[in-house]
């Protein structure tokens, strides 16, 4: 059954435009990839509710969402940076995902703590973020997403700031998460190899539409001339 | 840095900025301790010198309060709601920024005084009108200061605090008030320090009972001449401004604000009943008091306005004395800021001798000057001189607030390149820093054109007879209660000063 769908939905605003029109089965790990500017982050602000269509409609889960704020979306999301409020600690962080004004009950900071442990930063949940690495702070809000308990999880370029051995890291903590949890994650990023390395298919965005998505294999032999453009040599077969 | 001969060169022409001022305040202090000296000394503080003292502070705490506390959630407001003609109001609120202080004691008074628009229920004489005045200038000033930090969250805050669905309460908390409280103290700070220097609101509004240490000296020093008591107060006033300065230094120093509004997050709270109601009602109280009182100079100006022999005079002689003092000032300020860019150590120091006039009350220095030159008989050219250097050095902390960061980036940009090709001294300053900060030169002499125009402390203080500016023109008109032509004469003074303000700050973006 599909997660996430949108058919024949047109995205108008500013000069810029995009034909969207695609599916996303449940417990996948979709990659989105194509060029700067292309509308990636349009189509994760499309989902998420920030931005909406201006013709279709976004289907979650079964049901249409277009009309929905992004609180009452099935989704969490999880930006490059600031994904963090520099004046709470870690644990605070996390739990401000249950219930914003952090009154939660002792089950409640028991999930927190799991959350953290699960991700690898419980030992430091007292910290704030600016005294953790980057990829500690990614790891606060891939916390709180379990906290929330969405089914879909947008990652708008989450890693692309870190460092190859971290950034593999963190794919592979994602990967995890996803196949324990049964999320099905979207992922923006600029590198076909983090697709390589987890995504169970890819979505292309470009020329002014998001290509309907296709297994790994069959996207590094695409024949279509945008994809192969943005590529270049730089596919990893 | 000071291996480079460049640098060096630099630093010694730099260095005659803070010896002339040092020269300025000799000159102002010594011959009134020689003259007080010869009096019989200072006299030590009675009960009138602390009640004095107590109203300074009391009426600038509370100009601060009622400034700063409302304007937290105007700015809140003004960032969260979008709705037609914001764009006007965000304006409006930078006109009292570049309004001189005497056009807005006409607009007060046309609003709120005796015959004023709103029937005179209140009384302007005493610490009502000072509050007032003091608001009127401070509460945009401080609003604008807040929307800027706002403004400055990180757009995913705002999409994170939507996702998990904070409350308006858990947004204020988490994410607009981390973003004010680094910037409240600097704002506080700077409307404090700006009301208890305060000189013509207190000389207008003020009585008896409510003046300030300002105010006080000039009256002690022109209305009664006791020298004595006024240097006591100076050595109060000049306490209590070292005391604020040192408490209010490290958050006046920080250096960290975006200079402009225009990028702006989009939000997504707000939208509920009662913050709308809250939002739009605190906007519509701001728009109450700040736009008659601009309205009321702009329709009183529109229909009294007569282009007399006088009005061209006092425009004539306002522009003569602001191009002065801006020739006198902006090479000062250029070298404050130098000393400020490469001595980074002595970089307090360097600012509290742009300082100078808010430390060392005017009318002290005005007096000083009096007494130094009252045997060379020059008329009215040496008090166009001195209200020049007055107004100068009231304007040296603004010019500086806008050169020293364009000349901290020019430096970071050019210094390695110009030390590598030895270009230094003269060639670097018309090659390289001049072109370099053409930008920050030019919108600082529109600043000190602007500030020179409207300013009325220097002019009463230094007392030029013969000298007819806009503000004391205004200010004589006021007082002779010639309500009709003090309307055309402020219109003409406000739209001066603020034409001038507009094309700095188009010229702020230009590099």
């Amino acid at each position: 059954m599909d997660m996430i769908s949108i058919t024949n939905g047109c995205y108008d605003r500013d000069g810029f435009s995009l034909h969207i029109d695609f599916a996303v089965q449940r417990n996948t790990l979709t990659a989105v990839i194509g060029p700067s500017g292309a509308g990636k982050s349009t189509l994760m602000n499309i989902i998420s509710g920030f931005d909406h269509l201006t013709n279709g409609a976004v289907v979650l889960n079964g049901v249409g969402h277009e009309k929905l704020l992004p609180p009452e979306r099935p989704v969490s999301m999880v930006f490059q940076d600031n994904n963090s409020f520099a004046h709470m600690s870690a644990r605070d962080n996390v739990g401000i995902g249950i219930a914003p004004n952090l009154n939660l009950s002792l089950g409640d900071w028991q999930r927190v703590d799991a959350a953290l442990d699960v991700v690898g930063i419980s030992h430091l949940s007292a910290r704030k973020p600016g005294d953790m690495s980057g990829g500690e702070r990614q790891r606060i809000a891939l916390a709180r997403v379990l906290v929330r308990n969405k089914p879909i999880l947008l990652l708008d370029e989450a890693f692309a700031a870190l460092g190859p051995a971290l950034r593999k890291d963190m794919l592979l903590l994602v990967k995890r998460l996803q196949t324990e949890r049964e999320l099905t994650v979207l992922m923006v990023t600029h590198d076909p190899a983090d697709a390589m390395l987890i995504a169970d298919q890819i979505i292309f965005v470009g020329g002014g539409e998001v290509l309907k998505p296709q297994t790994t294999a069959t996207f590094f032999t695409s024949k279509n001339g945008a994809v192969n453009d943005y590529l270049g040599n730089a596919s990893p077969t | 840095m000071a291996d480079g001969g460049g640098p060096v060169t630099h630093m010694k022409s730099a260095a005659l900025a803070p010896f002339f001022i040092a020269s300025c305040v000799a000159l102002g202090l010594i011959p009134l301790v020689v003259f007080a000296w010869q009096q019989g000394g200072v006299v030590l503080p009675d009960r009138h010198i602390w009640q004095v003292l107590r109203f300074t502070l009391l009426q600038a705490a509370l100009s601060t309060l009622l400034s700063v506390i409302p304007a937290i959630f105007m700015a809140r407001a003004l960032v969260r709601q979008r709705f037609l003609g914001r764009g006007v109001l965000l304006a409006l609120l930078a006109v009292p920024l570049s309004m001189p202080v005497i056009v807005a004691i006409f607009g007060i008074t046309a609003v709120y005084g005796a015959n004023g628009l709103f029937g005179g229920w209140l009384n302007l004489y005493g610490l009502t009108g000072i509050l007032l005045a003091h608001v009127f200038f401070n509460l945009p000033l401080a609003t604008r200061m807040l929307m800027l930090s706002l403004s400055n969250t990180p757009a995913e805050s705002h999409r994170l605090a939507a996702q998990l669905n904070f409350t308006d309460w858990a947004i204020f908390k988490h994410v607009d008030w981390p973003a004010l409280n680094p910037a409240l103290p600097r704002v506080a700070a700077l409307v404090f320090l700006l009301c208890a220097s305060s000189f013509v609101i207190v000389l207008v509004f003020g009585g008896a009972q409510a003046t300030t240490l300002e105010v006080a000296i000039y009256q002690s020093l022109r209305m009664d001449f006791d020298v004595t008591r006024a240097l006591t107060l100076t050595l109060v006033q000049i306490a209590l401004s070292i005391l604020l300065l040192l408490a209010v230094a490290k958050v006046l120093l920080q250096i960290d604000q975006p200079s402009s509004l225009s990028v702006e997050n989009q939000r997504y709270d707000g939208k509920t009943g009662i913050a709308l109601f809250l939002d739009f009602g605190l906007l519509a109280i701001l728009v109450l008091f700040v736009v008659p009182i601009l309205m009321s100079v702009l329709m009183q100006g529109i229909t009294h306005l007569q282009v007399s022999i006088l009005i061209l005079q006092a425009t004539l002689s306002s522009f003569g004395l602001a191009a002065l003092s801006s020739a006198i000032i902006l090479p000062t300020a250029w070298a404050l800021s130098k000393l400020q860019i490469q001595l980074p150590r002595f970089k307090g120091f360097v600012t509290a001798i742009g300082l100078t006039a808010y430390i060392v009350p005017p009318a002290v220095l005005a007096t000083g000057w009096f007494l130094a030159f009252r045997q060379w008989d020059m008329g009215v050219w040496l008090a166009v001189v001195l209200i020049a250097v007055m107004n100068g050095l009231m304007a040296l902390p603004f010019l500086m607030a806008v050169l020293a960061p364009g000349l901290e980036k020019a430096a970071a940009q050019n210094d390695q390149l110009c030390q590598a090709l030895d270009v230094q001294g003269w060639n670097r300053f018309r090659l390289i820093d001049l072109p370099a900060s053409r930008g920050p030169i030019t919108q600082s002499i529109l600043m000190a054109v602007v500030l020179s125009m409207g300013d009325l402390t220097a002019v009463t203080l230094v007392g030029a007879q013969g000298l007819l500016t806009l503000p004391s023109l205004l200010q004589q008109q006021m007082g002779h209660y010639q309500s009709d032509a003090a309307g055309g004469t402020a219109l003409v003074l406000a739209a001066l000063c603020l034409a001038a303000t507009y094309v700095a700050q188009r010229l702020s973006r230009w590099t």
